[in-house]
């Protein structure tokens, strides 16, 4: 049983790389460099819900079945996240980097692999009560379309509120959270004067290029799924698209350390996972 | 030598458990040791902190990215999935609970087969629900040693009681003999 079972491990690391191939010659989306544990996951759970004898079997489904295409892209796309998301790391927003970008005429902002939108109106609600968000522009983007209309929606289930609020309390909130949404049913709808300065857009991180010079950079908990050379693409893209001085905003448990470009930064506010584009080399 | 590393899943009851395990391990244990530890999503690092203060055994949160190594004990960070990859680095998911769980001892076992096969141990200890049981039957087939806490002599029952129910288990010990166990199970195989 061991033996067949290794045979089998041997095989699908094999169906595994074609699958992932086949993604990218068909539809021009790049998971070759994800990591390998967290890709077979997602391709086996989705091989053993919808009930596929083997790997190859939903290559051939895939390449066929456009809707099929359409799960596997969500599979691999991971989009759990709230409001809020690690309070601390928005108070740290709010007392190290804001008064640095109150002194700016106008601000860009980018969050790059929004996922469903919720950190993006975080964002966008901790700048309006710091008078900052008339004079601000956000670019949230996104590869999964699906994701990015549910952003673009602004619309979330009634019963996360109950965590968004703590969250946002915890995070220094200056208002009442509920002054932010209409509830109705069984959704709240985020105030649309939240969205004015939003722009959402389909970008993807490792196959698209740098679109403008952003004073902040949020990408939290996409990168966790690179493997370490997408990992420094991507981080040489953002310190691309940065103007000197400018701020990348990394996940609780993300660090620069590893990475190629961390000399480039400045690390002053390690801690809480904000980094800073130096201003000269 | 045979096996390579140790991954052990815990639930209610840990504090105590672990703390029977961890400080009895010398410095220069030559495995790592890897933990899933159920943990509230807020908490802060104190265990990691408490079990390094009082251990000889260096104790640290898994790092994304960082390279396993032995004579360390590694736990999974609040809130994320601990995976093993195959060139045997950590990597993070914040992907959906599995078994109501995040960090959940399923997805780290999965994983650490793919990566060190029938060299690895598992252990499953103290806990209220059925996470790792899966997990630990994987290892079992695949040729690694499994151990489950005896359920008569853990704080919570039900966790070793699933793995029991589900694998047939290599070894059933009591929390204060898993320790000195491990040790002669790893100084035997050279």
């Amino acid at each position: 049983m061991k033996e067949e079972l290794e045979i089998i491990r041997e095989n699908e690391n094999i169906e595994i790389e074609l699958f992932l191939n086949a993604i990218f010659l068909k539809f021009g989306y790049d998971f070759r460099n994800y990591g390998k544990a967290h890709i077979k996951r997602r391709i086996k759970h989705r091989q053993s819900v919808s009930g596929f004898d083997n790997i190859s079997e939903m290559i051939h489904k895939m390449l066929y079945d456009p809707l099929f295409y359409q799960e596997i892209l969500q599979d691999l796309s991971i989009t759990v996240t709230e409001m809020f998301r690690d309070p601390d790391f928005y108070k740290s927003i709010r007392t190290e980097v804001v008064p640095l970008l109150k002194t700016y005429p106008f601000i860009k902002i980018w969050h790059a692999g929004c996922a469903t939108g919720e950190e993006v109106y975080s964002m966008a609600i901790l700048l309006k009560e710091e008078g900052l968000l008339k004079r601000s522009q956000i670019y949230a983007t996104d590869f999964n379309q699906l994701a990015l209309q549910r952003a673009r929606n602004g619309i979330y289930p009634i019963e996360r509120i109950k965590e968004f609020t703590f969250n946002y309390q915890k995070s220094g909130g200056k208002a009442s959270f509920s002054d932010y949404y209409n509830a109705r049913y069984e959704s709240v709808i985020l105030n649309e004067s939240l969205k004015e300065n939003i722009v959402f857009a389909d970008h993807n991180l490792v196959t698209d290029g740098v679109f403008g010079e952003m004073n902040m950079i949020i990408c939290r908990n996409v990168m966790i799924y690179f493997d370490k050379d997408l990992q420094n693409k991507v981080i040489k893209l953002f310190y691309e698209s940065l103007v000197p001085g400018g701020f990348l905003c990394l996940g609780s448990k993300e660090s620069l350390r590893f990475a190629e470009s961390a000399p480039r930064f400045d690390t002053t506010y390690e801690k809480e996972k904000i980094y800073r584009k130096k201003f000269a080399e | 030598m045979q096996y390579k590393a140790i991954v052990i899943g815990v639930s209610a009851g840990g504090m105590n458990a672990l703390g029977q395990i961890i400080p009895r391990l010398p410095a220069d244990f030559p495995l790592p040791v890897i933990v899933v530890q159920h943990i509230s999503p807020q908490s802060d690092n104190y265990m990691i902190r408490h079990f390094n203060n009082i251990s000889k055994i260096r104790v640290k949160e898994a790092d994304e990215k960082e390279k396993i190594k032995p004579g360390t004990v590694y736990f999974a960070p609040p809130n994320y999935h601990l995976m093993v990859e195959n060139d045997f680095t950590f990597s993070l998911s914040v992907e959906e609970r599995v078994n109501f769980s995040r960090p959940s001892i399923d997805v780290l076992f999965d994983t650490a087969v793919e990566a060190y096969w029938g060299s690895l141990i598992g252990i499953i200890l103290t806990g209220a629900n059925n996470d790792g049981s899966n997990g630990l039957k994987r290892i079992k087939e695949c040729g690694g040693f499994t151990i489950v806490q005896n359920p008569d002599n853990s704080e919570v029952s039900a966790m070793p009681e699933a793995a029991l129910k589900l694998v047939k288990v290599d070894k059933i010990l009591d929390v204060d003999k898993i320790a000195g166990f491990l040790m002669k199970l790893v100084a035997t195989d050279k």
